[in-house]
């Protein structure tokens, strides 16, 4: 039983399993609890009604991300429903002993984003939040999924899950992207490939040659919308690129104990011969950089490429692209490059870390933003904000005409003010382009940095590829 | 705690739509709440009212006024994609719905619903094909849906079986919470905790506040 062959999941999986009773979902512990003021507040007043304490307040940290404004400090915040909602996860840390960055702290951002900058996301543990982007944190051979708030109030008491053992699907991408191609134009062609609906039941575990070469912040915007293709989580095997990430950081091991860590994080890898439930090969050589064009992230093209009709996708897969057509107010056939756009959103859990404003920065450095255009660059965290201005990006960024603000979930959900006013088109490097998602109304195409900045430039869905030299790009977003 | 819940019969309303994603179930901007209520108002808001807030003509769905106070749905595929609030399933049961029927349900949205005892329940495209024709043929027939027995049962007296997990079921007709089922369990807990040593101290380094 012990030789038998077991992937990266079941390792993790099998390591943390508390008890399993007959016809009982596994009882599985629980490393590190991430916490946010949208998701969380009715589960601690469920905590106060049991009168139970948080069982392990040093495995949970918490911090305020989604209704948070993030324009300057210094102007006073209105929103009655927000103000009390953010001064309620600060009351509710103090009481129950968890560690919070708030407003005003250094090391607040968004929850994906802070969790791996703080060195807090290690390979082999279990990492939940009630937000279903944890998913980011499998980038570490972590398993790491988002629950409701129930499940946040079954964490907070027990350090615990009940949960049955996921499916496992293998996700192997081959060969070498080309320039201009990156972490997100993967992830969007995948879920184009399999549906928003296709890996429901399953866990991924990315896998083959394009992944090895990506950085870790680009396996967390892979893995982060795992949960698009309908899986709860999506792991990449830890090697040196995860270990060089963590070694210094915050809260990882140091000494003899990273020494340990290391040899641990070794043994994770899927074994030799370990099967997977289901598999998808994808060549990553001939991807291109992708976008979508209508109402799930499932509805994805290259940007070469043209609006689909209904008939040529399958309805089964893609969803219902007519009524897709309708809200988005596009024509099937219409080249989706040179689509004209009223706004651009660089930020995000998926795509606002210091690799991405890099790469941004480097379309836009020297250049102007369209006429009309309102263009939002909204760091992913104050330590990428802090990062961000002593590279002196912001400058760019503020130089070409497009907002620099604090950090924070911003036009992502549209919970802060940050939103696409009805009938706007926003390109966004963000994970959902679903109805109203960016606003009421809002018409969203999700697309990587680089596109995002290149469209940035000419007011149009444009290839990044056709505005700047790519390659030097790409190596700027790698130094 | 829940209430035992054991078996409805009530009229159905169709939303022939797939991938219903919880955006569309209870939109980002009513989630700035800090406790359940009021969220009845919330559900397929955008569907029902335009931006600028009129009720939308002919009304949306559940705004049919033959539709009030129907407790089942049938929907389409992959219902309760995207983000993992909780207030989806709190919107739906706060406006009454106790059980949704769709070939798929997107894994968190399945489990916080059978949470909050609302039933999901899978079927095969064959008989949602035929559950769709039934009720374009009988909009107002009444199906019960019984937990106890794994069972719907359709206005002409037919019926079928639906798989559910067989722990959460439990947990349903009893009432019961899981999270003083898990409680219960506090020694095993604190038996691998000791021999599982903690990963990370998140206290550690945190300037104090």
């Amino acid at each position: 039983m012990a030789d038998r062959p077991r992937t990266l999941v079941e390792k993790i999986w099998d390591d943390h399993v508390v008890a399993s009773e007959p016809g009982a979902p596994a009882i599985l512990a629980i490393d590190l609890h991430l916490v946010h003021e949208v998701t969380s507040p009715q589960a601690f007043t469920g905590l106060r009604a049991r009168g139970v304490k948080v069982r392990r307040p040093e495995r949970t940290v918490a911090t305020a991300d989604h209704s948070i404004p993030t324009t300057d400090p210094s102007v006073p915040f209105t929103d009655e429903l927000a103000i009390k909602q953010l001064a309620q996860i600060e009351e509710n840390c103090r009481e129950f002993g968890i560690p919070f960055h708030g407003k005003g702290s250094p090391l607040r951002g968004i929850v994906h984003v802070i969790g791996p900058e703080l060195g807090l996301t290690q390979p082999g543990m279990t990492i939940v939040c009630g937000d279903s982007h944890t998913a980011t944190h499998g980038a570490f051979g972590a398993l790491a999924f988002g629950i409701g708030t129930s499940e946040i109030e079954m964490v907070l008491a027990t350090q615990t899950l009940l949960q049955r053992k996921p499916r496992t699907f293998k996700v192997e991408v081959t060969g070498r992207l080309q320039p201009g191609v990156g972490a997100k134009d993967i992830i969007l062609a995948l879920i184009a490939k399999i549906g928003v609906g296709g890996g429901t039941g399953h866990v991924f575990e990315y896998t083959g040659e394009a992944i090895r070469a990506l950085s870790m912040e680009a396996r967390m915007t892979l893995c982060n919308m795992s949960i698009e293709g309908g899986a709860r989580a999506g792991l990449v095997a830890p090697d040196e690129t995860t270990f060089e990430y963590i070694k210094g950081r915050p809260h990882a091991p140091q000494g003899a104990a990273w020494d340990e860590a290391v040899a641990r994080w070794h043994k994770l890898p899927s074994d030799r011969g370990a099967t997977y439930d289901r598999e998808v090969v994808i060549d990553g050589s001939a991807l291109e950089p992708m976008v979508t064009y209508g109402n799930n992230p499932g509805m994805g093209i290259p940007v070469t490429g043209r609006v689909p009709s209904a008939a040529e996708v399958d309805r089964a897969v893609t969803g219902d692209v007519d009524r897709a057509l309708a809200y988005m107010g596009l024509t099937a056939g219409q080249p989706i490059a040179g689509q004209k756009l009223d706004v651009v959103f660089i930020g995000s859990c998926t795509n606002g870390r210091i690799e991405d404003l890099r790469a941004a920065a480097s379309i836009m450095r020297g250049k102007k933003v369209a006429e009309g255009l309102r263009v939002l660059v909204v760091p992913g965290s104050q330590q990428v904000k802090r990062q961000a201005e002593e590279e002196g990006l912001h400058e760019v960024f503020r130089a070409a005409g497009a907002e620099w603000r604090e950090s924070g979930c911003s036009m992502c959900i549209a919970m802060n003010g940050d939103q696409l006013e009805p009938g706007q088109y926003g390109i966004s490097t963000s994970n959902r382009n679903f109805e109203g998602r960016q606003g009421k109304g809002g018409r969203s195409f999700l697309a990587s940095p680089l596109t995002a900045a290149a469209s940035a430039l000419t007011g149009v869905i444009t290839d990044p590829r056709t505005v700047a030299d790519v390659a030097v790009a790409a190596a700027a977003e790698a130094r | 705690m829940p209430e035992p819940f054991s078996k409805t019969t009530s009229r159905v309303i169709s939303i022939p739509r797939a991938n219903i994603d919880t955006d569309q179930i209870c939109p980002a901007r009513f989630l700035k709440i800090t406790d359940k209520a009021g969220l009845a108002d919330a559900l397929f808001f955008d569907w029902r009212f335009t931006p600028d807030g009129k009720r939308r003509e002919p009304p949306s769905f559940i705004d049919e006024p033959q539709n009030q106070g129907r407790e089942l749905l049938l929907v389409g595929d992959n219902f309760g994609s995207g983000s993992s609030r909780e207030h989806a399933p709190w919107a739906l049961r706060a406006w009454g719905v106790r059980a949704i029927f769709s070939t798929s349900f997107a894994d968190i949205f399945k489990g916080n619903a059978l949470k909050n005892a609302l039933l999901p329940i899978v079927v095969s495209p064959e008989r949602h094909t035929a559950l769709t024709a039934l009720l374009a043929s009988d909009p107002d027939g009444e199906w019960t849906v019984d937990l106890q027995a794994q069972k719907v049962t359709l206005p002409d007296g037919s019926a079928f079986d639906f798989e559910i997990d067989p722990f959460a079921r439990s947990m349903i007709l009893a009432g019961t919470d899981e999270i003083g089922y898990v409680l219960s369990k506090l020694p095993a807990i604190e038996a691998w905790e000791a021999s599982h040593p903690a990963r990370v101290d998140t206290r550690e380094g945190v300037p104090a506040r």
